[in-house]
């Protein structure tokens, strides 16, 4: 029986995978990019359920999920539990779901056993540059290069995220760091390019930590879209 | 054959009333999608503008006109139009256009209150001679209520009964005036009547004395049909005649009831075969078939009765629920989704979202996928669309059943319903932890339990002592059913709808319950938290002080939705305990329409947390914004309240979800809509109101009512316009979960 530590669940998710998703918000994330918005996952609390236990309850919507939708592991940083991961991976493969992994690469290894249960990796992209990642989220880019590289290796299928700040990830020379970064990755099959927006904020007041981009201005909705046009054409 | 039955397949249906044998012999299953329909035609759209205009003015005005010179009946008034010449469908109430109808038989105390609340008085010699020579419905319930009725009620343990006007919630087989003609109906109930010979019992006096009532009735029907210039003593011919027999039998419901829903039943698939007919006669095109349908539901729509203020404060917005049941699959397995299926569904787009007819899409995992998917695009475009499973309802009533009213089940034409309100089950918990007394009023309501006073509430404890209460509410309970329906036969028996049944039929009498998820939650802090009673001078609970947390009903959670299935499955057996008015079966709803709101206005505060007056979540839905685990989550809950088992009088949920939450375009949340709708179904859940609306939107209507006039929304059971709802109805639905995660 292996244990591990979950935020939440939200039972219908549409937006992290195909078709209706059960999201499963793991807790602890090494990183600590600037614009996050679940900080309340950042720190890894107590376990709180078993891999039986959560599977049990993500089984509970498999009429929903079966046909085109499926489970997502998001967080926080799932990398970060693998054998808990990697025990509810197997449990629910037996039970035929379609299992997709939010994440920014990461974790602690075991990546190749992760992945061999893994349908469809949701990669966060943070910074294509290595010092502009280090300013976002604290840390080096070395860690998920690692993850890529043995992704790459496996063939996976992508659907890559870039979070869209002005300033910061809009400028055209940073678009072009980030098309050659993507070359990298050889299965994409969607990218998608997300304003900044500070919905999260008032999370920062009510734990009591510094938001450190409240003076950070928002990204314009029409303007990310504008960009995503003129990344794809490039 | 009968020359009007040419070109049908031959069945049981030729030698005996058998309308579903017609249909499974002739429906032509459609398995395409909808682009074969057509928009509104020019008549249509003179007709309807007509009417818009007219709902203009009767909004500002409350009602447009009563006639106060004659009482209700199926023959009392002359013939009336919208629009003459473009009408192809004709009949209307009284003889003018949303004129509304008296009817005092259910009671004349309501008559007076409506009439006095928009300024109008009742014609002298009606008001002198009826009160003076008939006695009503409610004046008969009234002599025969015992103390302890009169209290529960009094102070809303037992509430929304139909003691005051038209029960409602019968359906006539209006398809079968269509199919034989008013003759052969004649004759058939005469043949029954002969057959009701031999010792004169009282069940038997009653039974001939109501046949020859219905005789009687179906001879109005026809006299009333005359004064149109139609004579339906025989079969239909064509479609058109087939739409309008069938309308006539309904309009004859609404001119001698005012029950609370006068339902339509299940005729899209049966007048679909006659538009089959014609269509390959090259008789009609589709754009007819289609303004056949459009101005049939334009006459539905125009259905209205008369109502108290105090009415419309429970169901807001003038609802008849003229529900119609589509779709649904066969007990052969073939569905019963024909192009008429969709040209009803149709009618939203051609005359626009409206809450009347109240469309049922009966649901199976069988339906055909375009079928599913365009009730979906529907349903997001109008959130005038409820479901209801049909797997789970076809096993108990075959597959020629009707929804009446919001979610009741029965087969058309062979069972009726008594209709039976409901129990308030939050009051309930209260007055078993205040021995009896309301927690509202302080007066002694249920004689024979203590007082809890306990510091902290003992589970065990306040379960047992619940249970015993509703042991007894539920005695109570059906002996107020019983006199209501027994007074209901005897002074305001409908007549025209029970000539459109079988001479012997099944009797359903549907009780219900509110307050549901507020007293699992409750029962849930009681158990799980620590839950303190906050006691005035005389020892009355009337707040209470909750530490910590506790499972909440509505987020698939096992420990706290077992004590609501098992609260249901324990008032349901304990009101199976007692018998009823004519051998009628006990059945159960989960069911609150707008009434959630003044219940909990009149409940105190509860051991969950909620404040006093403070409204109840609608149905069996989850609390506002309890629910923390997202849409599929508080569905799960939900679906575990076992219909067949005992819920079978329907388990109803509304769902209001934001359009992103349900994807980014609209062929994602049709497939999404969709697959919620297939897993929430399979696991046997029963009903589902969906709704896909933005918060903001709803604020701003509230706001501004002049920019949204056809803002439609589906409540518990039925739809409303957004802006028919009173203030507290209207924050009600805002405060409700919407769910958002995106």
């Amino acid at each position: 029986m292996i244990r591990g530590s979950i935020d939440s669940i939200e039972s219908l998710g549409l937006y992290d995978g195909p078709g209706i998703r059960v999201v499963v918000f793991f807790n602890s994330c090494k990183l600590r990019c600037k614009y996050c918005h679940n900080p309340e996952m950042w720190v890894k609390q107590e376990d709180n359920i078993t891999s039986t236990e959560l599977v049990e309850k993500i089984i509970r919507y498999k009429n929903y999920v079966i046909d085109n939708g499926g489970v997502t592991f998001s967080g926080g940083e799932p990398l970060l539990q693998p054998d808990f991961l990697i025990d509810c991976c197997k449990k629910l493969k037996e039970e035929g779901f379609h299992i997709a992994l939010d994440t920014a690469g990461v974790g602690i290894g075991k990546y190749d056993e992760i992945l061999e249960h893994v349908d469809l990796v949701i990669f966060d992209v943070k910074h294509a540059d290595t010092d502009g990642y280090k300013e976002l989220t604290g840390l080096s880019i070395d860690e998920s290069e690692r993850f890529l590289d043995i992704a790459n290796k496996k063939n996976k299928k992508f659907w890559v995220r870039q979070v869209v700040i002005p300033g910061v990830t809009d400028t055209d020379e940073y678009l072009i760091k980030l098309k050659q970064y993507l070359n990298k990755i050889h299965n994409i099959e969607k990218i998608e390019f997300l304003p900044y927006h500070k919905l999260g904020s008032e999370k920062y007041e009510a734990l009591g930590i510094e938001y450190s981009y409240k003076d950070q201005e928002e990204m314009d909705k029409t303007k990310c879209e504008e960009l995503y046009k003129k990344f794809i054409n490039m | 054959m009968r020359e009007e039955w040419k070109g049908f397949v031959e069945g049981k249906w030729i030698s005996e009333i058998n309308v579903r044998d017609f249909i499974q012999k002739n429906y032509t299953l459609y398995t395409g999608d909808e682009s074969f329909l057509q928009p509104i035609s020019t008549k249509t759209t003179k007709v309807w503008d007509k009417c818009l205009e007219s709902l203009k003015e009767e909004l500002k005005k409350g009602v447009l006109d009563i006639d106060t010179s004659r009482v209700s009946g199926i023959n009392s008034y002359d013939a009336g139009y919208i629009d003459k010449d473009n009408e192809v469908i004709v009949g209307l109430q009284t003889d003018e256009l949303l004129k509304r109808i008296i009817n005092p038989y259910g009671g004349i105390r309501m008559v007076y209150n409506s009439l006095e609340a928009y300024g109008y008085k009742l014609d002298e010699n009606i008001d002198k001679y009826f009160n003076e020579f008939r006695k009503t419905h409610n004046q008969g319930v009234f002599d025969v209520y015992t103390p302890e009725i009169r209290k529960a009620r009094k102070y809303g343990l037992l509430t929304g009964l139909p003691d005051a006007y038209g029960r409602g919630r019968i359906i006539g087989d209006y398809r079968r005036i269509a199919l034989y003609g008013i003759d052969y109906l004649i004759s058939n109930k005469e043949k029954d009547r002969n057959n009701l010979s031999g010792q004169m019992t009282d069940d038997k006096i009653r039974l001939r004395e109501e046949v020859t009532e219905q005789i009687r009735a179906l001879e109005e029907i026809k006299q009333m049909a005359l004064k149109y210039g139609y004579d339906i003593s025989l079969p239909a011919n064509n479609a058109k005649e087939a739409v309008q027999w069938t309308y006539f039998g309904y309009l004859a419901a609404i001119k001698e009831n005012n029950g609370a829903a006068m339902s339509l039943g299940r005729v899209a698939t049966f007048l679909d075969i006659y538009i089959e007919r014609d269509l390959a006669k090259g008789l009609i095109s589709e754009s007819e078939a289609q303004e056949l349908i459009d101005q049939f539901v334009i006459k539905l729509r125009m259905a209205r009765h008369l109502r108290t203020p105090e009415y419309d404060e429970l169901f807001s917005g003038d609802p008849t629920w003229v529900t119609e049941s589509i779709g649904g699959v066969g007990i052969d397995g073939r569905p019963l989704v024909t192009k008429n299926s969709y040209r009803m569904l149709h009618t939203l787009i051609n005359l626009g979202p409206a809450p009347e007819p109240n469309l049922t899409v009966l649901w199976s995992k069988d339906l055909p996928e375009p079928f599913k998917r365009y009730c979906a695009k529907v349903s997001i475009e109008t959130d005038s669309i409820q479901y209801e499973n049909d797997d789970v309802m076809r096993p108990i009533y075959g597959d020629d059943y009707a929804i009446a009213c919001c979610v009741s089940a029965m087969r058309l034409g062979k069972q009726m319903q008594f209709f039976g309100a409901r129990c308030n089950l939050a009051k309930a918990l209260l007055y078993s932890i205040n021995g009896g007394i309301d927690e509202v009023k302080g007066i002694k309501v249920l004689e024979g339990y203590d007082i809890i006073t306990d510091e902290v509430l003992d589970y065990e404890k306040v379960k047992s002592a619940y249970y015993k209460v509703l042991e007894d509410v539920a005695g109570l309970y059906v002996d107020t059913m019983n006199i209501i329906h027994y007074m209901h036969d005897k002074y305001a028996y409908e007549k025209g709808q029970m000539a459109l049944h079988d001479t012997v039929v099944e009797r359903l009498m549907a009780f219900g319950v509110a307050g549901l998820s507020v007293v699992a939650d409750s029962l849930s802090a009681i158990k799980f938290a620590k839950v303190k009673p906050i006691r005035n001078e005389e020892g009355i609970a009337i707040d209470f002080d909750i530490e910590g947390d506790f499972p909440k009903y509505g987020n698939d959670d096992d420990r706290v939705d077992k004590i609501a299935t098992e609260l249901l499955e324990k008032f349901y057996n304990e009101l199976c305990k007692h018998p009823l008015y004519r051998n009628a079966r006990h059945t159960l709803s989960v069911l609150t329409i707008t009434s959630n709101v003044v219940y909990g206005e009149k409940t105190g505060a509860t051991p969950d947390g909620r404040k006093k007056g403070v409204a109840f979540a609608p149905g069996a839905n989850p609390m506002h914004e309890r629910d923390t685990n997202g849409a599929l989550a508080s569905l799960n809950s939900v679906a575990k309240l076992d219909y067949t088992c005992y819920c079978r009088d329907g388990v109803s949920n509304t769902f209001s979800i934001i359009p992103d939450a349900l994807g980014n375009e609209d062929s994602v949340r049709i497939n999404n809509l969709v697959e919620i709708l297939d897993g929430y179904f399979i696991q046997g859940a029963h009903h589902l109101n969906v709704n896909v609306l933005n918060r903001e939107t709803l604020i701003d209507a509230m706001e501004n009512p002049e920019k949204y006039p056809l803002l439609t929304i589906r409540v518990s059971g039925y739809a409303v316009r957004f802006n028919r709802l009173t203030r507290k109805q209207q924050e009600e639905v805002i405060s409700r979960t919407f769910h958002s995660k995106r």
